[in-house]
């Protein structure tokens, strides 16, 4: 059913329809609202039977996901920015250990300094911790990759994080369909776990693995990753077909079929971009969008297969690597091996700044005048960093460069230093 | 339940003949549940293998077998269960080392998803693992009431990764990173951090300590922790031979001693006010504890430190009044009550 709502009440709509029987819950903005949702949907029993666990941090809510996956339970929690980062340990145990927890992440930058707003530093920054990694560009699509998530995560063995930007979709209120019941239920079976931890029949788990083993059983997180790059667009099919709408995917092309130059992103900023480019088609200028929707697994064939006819890409990134540059930017080199196709690296975005269509469209303009360099921050204000950089050589306790910042800037009271 | 008397009078063995067979000890069972079966590589004397296995021993019968156990990352974990071996005869999941009060939680949450609450669930950790990089996950586990049995065995120190100094290791006590150089007495004089009060602090429903040094009480308060619902907590002091400088035959005596001296209270409480103290049979200073370990043997050395001595004794003292080691327990049974009286019944 067609219907006007927030996507975090999407999300928790299609969560509950995935009939999870652990959801672990602490707060961190700007996932509350999903959690908050599920809470209510389980207090009244339209969700059950379902255990719904408030834990003291995030690094408690997945060890609780961990104890429920690996007892035979469907379990689920969500997180974001520094949450994720709490949790890093236990994210690798639950993809070590194989456990098919699924996890929304709004993403958000991480500190410092303190920052709320939506970015992709917190799931980049846990890009190798071993979980599928899938970034809704929408939240229709955030809606539904929750039912695709589960049923690959359970497919393959090996949680998966399903990544939508931070107040961008997870407050943003437009109409979409939430699956039903009866679509998810026919998509998705019970949970029918490869390990359970059960008295009748009692296994070890998590047991100590020395130089003789590691190896291989940490290669097969890699095999089971490669599996997983096959079941998605296997999967994706099946959950179009029953839902009536394109969802789910590793890419998603828009107008890229004779671009020269191809914009790849991630997450919402992909509608902005698509505006963009339609508007340049307008003007005869061969230039497309490319959703990266699967991050890990990396689908390095098919953006080959995309990417291969362009003269140029560029990566939009919603977090760098400091002190090098791009991190999403470094995988498409690898697709793109050996092919004449010039590489460009945007970092945009950080920590909430507005990308306008105006931003873009100027980043284009430049691209297309062969003006564009390797690397470059779109929207960077180079005259701040400038003049902080010169108050950092000469003054003896220059203070905090985020004050300096915003004291040119004329937001903190006293004006330039 | 009647309390069995564990000892012969005038001796300190433990005796299943004078007991009535219902009574007899879990480990007298030639048809024992063997938790930790086995082949492990637990060193020679290790306390903590004892006390793991008697624990869950109690704990699998007084469940008929249905019991998963949730495991810290620890010396526990590395001698039980070196892949492709374990010596595990339940179901067992090690995960992380600070996290296992919340994987206990949970296994429990999805076994009351799936209205299993006939399986039980057990935690266990070091003492690191517990009261240290743990402690959030374990009060977590207390304060929402989870149904779980938390086990710490307390060796006093890191001895997993070659005694370094925990938040459980005594004063005075030498680790690797406590050495006692430059007059420093070992590890320093601080207020201690003490698992069950803390533990009590939270009103759960059973917090008890034991020792080694008599499984039979062991056992017991495993089977009473079984027989109640909501968090539990059971810290077992469980002597290192590798750790504490100690021969591996004097492991259950070292642990006897610990309790005589009163430097290891043994006690129950349950909703945060204590019910039973063990009471102290024998009173030896706290010299005689001491003595045998390396650990302490910097306090013996030339013209010894009499001074640290007197200090440790003091901490015993303390203990002996707060709890009613020599009496009846404690004049007021509340945990405030228990850490007012330091003075009363001093010896």
């Amino acid at each position: 059913m067609r219907s006007q709502l927030e996507g975090s009440q999407a999300v928790a709509k299609a969560v509950a329809c995935c009939r999870p029987e652990v959801i672990c819950a602490y707060p961190i903005t700007p996932q509350t609202h999903i959690v908050e949702a599920l809470s209510r949907m389980v207090a009244s029993g339209e969700l059950a039977p379902c255990e719904y666990v408030n834990v003291e941090s995030e690094f408690a809510a997945m060890s609780v996901a961990i104890g429920a996956s690996a007892t035979g339970a469907r379990a689920y929690t969500a997180t974001a920015s520094q949450g994720l980062l709490y949790m890093a340990e236990a994210l690798f145990n639950a993809s070590g250990l194989g456990l098919p927890i699924v996890m929304t992440v709004a993403n958000r930058a991480i500190g410092a300094p303190i920052n709320i707003w939506n970015d992709h530093s917190d799931s980049m920054a846990l890009r190798d911790c071993g979980w599928i990694q899938l970034y809704a560009a929408d939240n229709q699509e955030a809606a539904d990759m929750h039912v695709l998530a589960y049923r690959l995560a359970e497919q393959v063995s090996l949680p998966v994080m399903v990544c939508m930007d931070g107040f961008v979709l997870t407050h943003a209120s437009e109409p979409l369909e939430v699956p039903e019941q009866e679509q998810v239920d026919a998509l998705l079976p019970p949970f029918t776990p490869r390990q359970v931890l059960d008295p009748a029949d009692p296994i070890t788990i998590g047991a100590m693995v020395g130089p003789e083993a590691f190896t291989e059983v940490r290669y097969l997180a890699h095999a089971k990753q490669m599996e997983a790059l096959d079941a998605i667009p296997v999967l994706s099919r099946e959950l179009q077909e029953a839902l009536g709408r394109e969802s789910g995917g590793l890419l998603g092309a828009h107008r890229c079929e004779d671009a020269e130059t191809i914009v790849i992103t991630l997450g919402s900023v992909f509608g902005t971009l698509a505006d963009v480019v339609d508007e340049l088609r307008e003007q005869d200028l061969a230039v497309g969008a490319l959703s990266l929707k699967s991050f890990r697994p990396f689908p390095l064939a098919e953006l080959r297969a995309v990417l291969g006819q362009a003269r140029r890409v560029i990566v939009l990134e919603r977090a760098f690597a400091v002190g090098i540059g791009g991190i999403v930017s470094a995988d498409v080199r690898a697709a793109l091996t050996g092919l004449p196709v010039e590489l460009h690296t945007v970092v945009a975005g950080l920590g909430g700044r507005p990308m306008t269509r105006r931003s873009l469209r100027a980043l284009l303009a430049d691209a297309l005048a062969g003006e564009l360099e390797e690397l470059r921050f779109l929207d960077l204000r180079h005259d701040l960093v400038e003049a902080e950089l010169e108050r950092s050589r000469h003054g003896e306790r220059p203070g905090p460069h985020a004050e300096g910042i915003l004291r040119d800037l004329g937001i903190v009271a006293g004006g330039p230093v | 339940m009647s309390r069995p008397a564990f000892y012969q009078t005038g001796t300190f063995a433990v005796g299943n003949r004078l007991l009535d067979p219902e009574q007899a000890s879990v480990q007298a069972d030639p048809e024992r549940s063997n938790a930790i079966t086995k082949g492990h590589r637990a060193c020679q004397g290790c306390g903590e293998a004892l006390g793991a296995r008697t624990a869950l021993d109690a704990a699998l019968r007084a469940t008929d077998g249905r019991v998963i156990a949730a495991n810290a990352t620890g010396c526990l974990e590395v001698f039980s269960t070196p892949y492709p071996e374990t010596s595990w005869r339940l179901p067992w999941l090690h995960s992380l080392f600070a996290n296992a009060p919340a994987v206990a939680t949970g296994v429990a949450a999805a076994l009351r998803a799936k209205g299993r609450t006939d399986i039980r669930v057990v935690g266990q950790g070091g003492d690191g693992g517990t009261v240290d990089i743990g402690m959030a996950c374990l009060s977590g586990m207390f304060e929402r009431g989870d149904d779980v049995l938390y086990i710490c065995y307390d060796n006093e120190a890191y001895m997993n990764t070659g005694v370094q100094r925990s938040g459980a290791t005594p004063p005075a006590a030498r680790t690797a990173t406590t050495e006692p150089l430059g007059g420093h007495p070992g590890n320093a004089f601080g207020q201690g951090k003490d698992m069950p009060l803390i533990a009590m602090a939270h009103e759960i429903p059973y917090v008890a300590t034991a020792t080694v040094a008599e499984l039979r009480d062991l056992e017991a308060k495993v089977q009473r922790a079984m027989e109640l619902r909501g968090p539990r907590y059971l810290h077992v002091l469980v002597p290192c031979p590798l750790g504490w400088g100690s021969a591996t035959g004097e492991t259950i005596k070292i642990a006897r001693l610990a309790k005589e001296s009163g430097l290891f209270p043994v006690f129950e409480a349950r909703d945060g006010n204590v019910s039973e103290v063990s009471t102290i049979r024998r009173q030896v200073p706290v010299e005689e504890y001491l003595r045998p370990q390396k650990r302490f043997a910097h306090l013996f050395a030339g013209e010894g430190r009499p001074d640290v001595i007197a200090s440790l004794q003091a901490r015993a003292d303390r203990n002996i009044a707060r709890f009613g080691l020599l009496g009846d327990g404690p004049a007021r049974p509340d945990l405030l009550g228990v850490l007012a009286d330091s003075e009363r019944g001093a010896p």
